[in-house]
């Protein structure tokens, strides 16, 4: 099935498995590539691919630092993707608040056969 | 307190929505609220709405619908069917949104209990990645924040 390109934004961008497991690795702090390598058990290629990707949409930043390349996550561009999902889990959010006081009600009328007495 | 937790959305997969919450109530109770007509007309529409119908044929191949008149004057339906049914544990069933006829998800709801307080979790499966993301953005429907507050001015007002 078509879909978008993959470099088109950050939604894209974090819709692969591989290159969330690097912003997760990366959310602890900067890491050079070798680690990521590590981390994720692929090849460097895939790696740098990945890496590649997410940068273009500007999830994470490289600097060079004698040899090595150093990537961090940026977070300011993930805030579209948590914005997104905070809309949705709030009208979750006032469904399981009415929830809550009608589970409240039904406990109460429940409390006969829980062995409470008036 | 009434207020017993966040309700926590994760995207597990590509095609996934995962929920989670926990009440402060037995388990038993929260399926009972889940499952019974008049008692999904309290609180499946939030502060969005008011649930104008509710038809539920518990049991596997039974259907359900859930109509709602959004606070914005237009009407929202899903429906779908009941795939497995374990009383009180776990509910899978199908979600159409009639909307978006072709994206049918598969709902599976999740209790357990400890202590008295029960975690709630929803996942929802899409067919495709577009379906899944289509459905988060349903989410938006305005006015959220405005309507959090009103939410726990009525919620006071009725303990």
């Amino acid at each position: 099935m078509a879909r978008a390109a993959t470099t088109a934004d950050a939604f894209n961008a974090v819709a692969e498995p591989r290159r969330r497991q690097i912003l997760d690795a990366l959310a602890g702090g900067e890491r050079p590539v070798n680690d990521l390598v590590t981390l994720l058990g692929l090849a460097q290629p895939q790696v740098s691919k990945h890496l590649r990707v997410l940068r273009q949409v500007g999830l994470v930043d490289v600097r060079e630092e004698g040899r090595q390349r150093i990537y961090r996550v940026n977070g300011r561009s993930l805030k579209p993707i948590h914005d997104w999902v905070t809309t949705y889990e709030r009208s979750w959010a006032e469904r399981f608040d009415r929830l809550d006081v009608l589970l409240e009600e039904l406990k109460g009328k429940g409390e006969g056969d829980g062995g409470d007495d008036e | 307190m009434t207020s017993s937790g966040t309700a926590v959305v994760t995207l597990p997969t590509d095609t996934q929505i995962l929920i989670t919450r926990e009440f402060d109530a037995p388990k038993h109770m929260v399926y009972q609220a889940w499952t019974t007509p008049e008692l999904i007309k309290r609180w499946w529409s939030g502060e969005r709405g008011e649930v104008t119908s509710v038809e539920v044929d518990l049991r596997v191949g039974g259907r359900w619908r859930y109509v709602m008149m959004a606070n914005e004057g237009f009407e929202v339906a899903f429906h779908g069917e009941y795939r497995e049914i374990v009383p009180n544990e776990r509910l899978v069933s199908t979600e159409v949104f009639e909307g978006m006829p072709d994206g049918e998800a598969l709902d599976t709801l999740t209790l357990t209990e400890e202590d008295g307080r029960t975690t709630l979790t929803v996942l929802v499966q899409h067919q495709n990645r577009e379906h899944r993301d289509a459905h988060i953005d349903s989410g938006m429907e305005g006015g959220m924040q405005e309507a959090m507050d009103r939410l726990e001015q009525v919620a006071i007002s009725l303990r």
